[in-house]
């Protein structure tokens, strides 16, 4: 799950990480009061979405008065905000973070996260901040700086010493650096989040240390045990497609071709897209219906396959494991009488009754095609959407 | 011969009595699996499935000299779990559970670092089976024959089809091992694979991968240096969504690796045949068997 900029921030200031002052707003009015209490002469608004490139999209302004804030919002809010990792349609904001406006002396990159191959926590850091961190990764590798954490809480001098070097950092600002580290080392640990991510780190004109961004991905996994970051959840930051198939247990994730593939496991599911790709086909999904396909999600499955237009044909493709597959091919017939998808069905089932299982879906009259071999199967629904193959 | 488990293994199972432990503790028994007790804290003296329940690790182990400990327990307890069976001693620990959290994980590796004796396969994966000898896991027994051919997977449901294709194609298998889909496990492909190059019964070996990390890098570069067997390698996520990344700090840290092109040009380099369609993997075994 991801957080918004505005609870990010609020989670950091709980664990002693500075961030500018400033306040979350639903309308502008809301923005003009924020920037009224905040005081001062200039505020930054700010488009609460769950993408970066917000700046180059328009949708981070910077305002020197209550009533170009309030406009700045006005323009922001209710609307869809496009940036390069949004997709297409953008993501629509329901919400501006308005702040005091940063006197800023140096832009520098600081993370956190959980490191799968070295298996502990690693702190990544570059004095290149306030850019994408994979456009320095690709130019200027060497300006990336990696300290892998021990295992017990905390973080060691050692590790603020090598931090501050690549920050360059001078002696006074180091304490301040250690806090902040030691801050974002228990926010991460404390809070379960896979990725904590400050871009731009700021050091102001001053000397201050401020996280200017903020990002937060928490683990799904530990959600069940942090009931406040849970509630912070913004489903309509997701698609509403994937959201209505998680509610069903599916695991669905929306792609942009014809061919609708209703697969059981992770692992074949993506490799069913694969085998439509090789076919000359193109996928309009991903879907897991889980270990046990029940005919409660075979039907949510066909419903969510019948409201994409772009659908031309659905492919079926079951191994039977300790899943029954005739058990499945009642599921599947009772979905279908329940939603006539109107497209062909390919059906391939493989494994424990797959025998049975063919054999009621010829019985049941129904316009669903068995085929048997996972590479055939593939070719005839990839030549039923009017493709290659 | 085969790898980690067979017919001798003594194999307790965590989380018992729950529904899952019960369901899949029944089909192990009736596999033929040497499955000697189990543990659900507060159910300790009671049998279930005719057999004892403790209600700690350590009983058991003292009670029925099991040397593997096969986990169902429930995510939020499941890493509890892990560390339990390897303070007791349990060598060969199999976790079923998926949504662990990530954190949790970590500390349990951190933990086994000091115990190079304890071997974990998991968590998030269907287990290991030894055909005709020792199914600890939720694969269904009746696709696998004893055979040639070793499996190392990271999915659940494409290790069945590999199973599958080679039953079907007359290879069977020595052992097949899934370790589990998450980003922090316990053995990984380079552990099966030693295991497999050493043991006298497999022939070949099917490694099954999918897109992230760069866990097939690292195998493809090890069979180039130390793997004499022929080895057959599919990468599932060709045409996986991108923009579904963890976020930027992830994607550095991977170093640019983790897409499915990188994966085959990894394993080709290291003269792996690679199969590109799910549905060739048998017969790609086959035919390398062949030739030799």
């Amino acid at each position: 799950m991801n957080l918004h900029e505005y609870q990010a921030k609020e989670v950091f200031s709980r664990f002693g990480i500075p961030v500018p002052s400033g306040a979350v707003a639903r309308t502008p009015a809301e923005a003009v009061a924020s920037a009224e209490r905040l005081g001062g002469s200039t505020w930054v608004v700010k488009a609460q979405i769950h993408a970066g490139g917000r700046g180059k999209a328009g949708g981070v302004e910077v305002c020197r008065s209550p009533d170009a804030v309030g406009e700045v919002a006005g323009r922001l809010l209710g609307k869809r905000l496009k940036t390069h990792q949004t997709g297409p349609d953008g993501l629509p904001v329901h919400a501006v973070w308005v702040e005091q406006a940063s006197d800023i002396g140096r832009e520098l990159y600081l993370s956190l996260v959980v490191d799968r191959a070295r298996e502990c926590l690693s702190f990544i850091a570059s004095a290149e901040g306030g850019m994408e961190i994979e456009t320095v990764a690709a130019s200027d590798p060497e300006k990336i700086v990696t300290v892998p954490l021990p295992p017990d809480p905390g973080v060691p001098a050692y590790v603020t010493r090598i931090l501050g070097g690549a920050f360059r950092m001078e002696s006074p600002q180091l304490s301040a650096l250690a806090s902040l580290l030691s801050g974002l080392e228990r926010c991460l640990r404390e809070s379960d989040a896979s990725l904590i991510e400050i871009n731009p780190l700021i050091v102001t004109r001053g000397g201050v240390l401020l996280a200017l961004d903020a990002k937060v991905n928490l683990d799904d996994n530990a959600l069940g045990r942090h009931a406040t970051l849970a509630a912070m959840d913004d489903p309509s930051q997701r698609d509403p497609a994937e959201d209505e198939a998680a509610r069903a247990g599916l695991n669905y994730v929306a792609l942009d071709g014809e061919i609708a593939c209703m697969v059981n496991g992770a692992g074949l599911a993506m490799a069913t897209m694969d085998l439509i790709q090789l076919k000359g086909g193109r996928p309009a999904n991903f879907l897991d219906v889980g270990g046990d396909a029940t005919a409660a999600r075979v039907t949510e499955a066909f419903r969510i396959f019948r409201a994409n237009p772009r659908v031309r044909s659905i492919f079926v493709n079951i191994f039977g494991g300790i899943v029954r597959c005739d058990l499945i091919a009642e599921g599947i017939i009772a979905a279908f009488k329940e939603v006539a998808p109107g497209v062909p069905v390919i059906v391939q089932l493989e494994g424990t009754r797959a025998v049975e299982g063919r054999r009621m879906f010829a019985e049941s009259r129904l316009p669903i095609e068995t085929a048997s071999g996972l590479a055939r199967a593939a070719e005839r629904a990839v030549r039923a959407a009017g493709g290659a193959a | 011969m085969s790898v980690l488990v067979d017919r001798e293994t003594r194999v307790i199972c965590q989380g018992f009595t729950g529904r899952q432990g019960t369901f899949h503790c029944e089909q192990a028994i009736q596999y033929g699996t040497c499955l000697v007790g189990g543990v659900t804290p507060g159910r300790g003296g009671t049998r279930h499935l005719d057999r004892p329940v403790f209600d700690t690790v350590r009983e058991a182990v003292r009670e029925t000299e099991a040397q593997a400990s096969l986990i169902f327990v429930p995510a939020a307890g499941a890493a509890d779990a892990i560390l339990e069976a390897a303070d007791a001693g349990v060598r060969l620990i199999v976790c079923i559970t998926e949504h662990i959290p990530v954190l949790d994980m970590m500390r349990v590796k951190t933990a086994l670092r000091n115990r190079p004796e304890t071997r974990l396969i998991g968590p998030n994966c269907p287990g290991i089976i030894t055909p005709d000898g020792c199914k600890m896991g939720i694969m269904p027994g009746s696709i696998h024959r004893r055979g040639r051919i070793g499996i190392v997977s990271r999915s659940g449901t494409l290790t069945y089809v590999a199973v599958h294709q080679t039953t079907e194609i007359g290879l069977g298998q020595s052992t097949c091992i899934g370790i589990g889909g998450d980003p922090i496990h316990g053995i990984g492909f380079i552990d099966c694979l030693t295991l497999f190059e050493a043991d006298p019964e497999t022939e070949g070996i099917v490694l099954v991968g999918e897109i992230g990390g760069n866990d097939e890098e690292k195998a493809a570069a090890y069979i180039r240096d130390h793997v004499t067997k022929p080895v057959v390698a599919y990468v599932a996520g060709v045409t996986a969504p991108p923009g579904k990344r963890m976020g930027h700090a992830g994607a550095i840290i991977s170093g640019g690796t983790g897409t499915a092109a990188e994966k085959y040009r990894a394993f080709e380099e290291a003269f792996v045949t690679v199969v590109h369609s799910p549905a060739d993997i048998g017969q790609a075994m086959n035919d390398r068997l062949k030739r030799r």
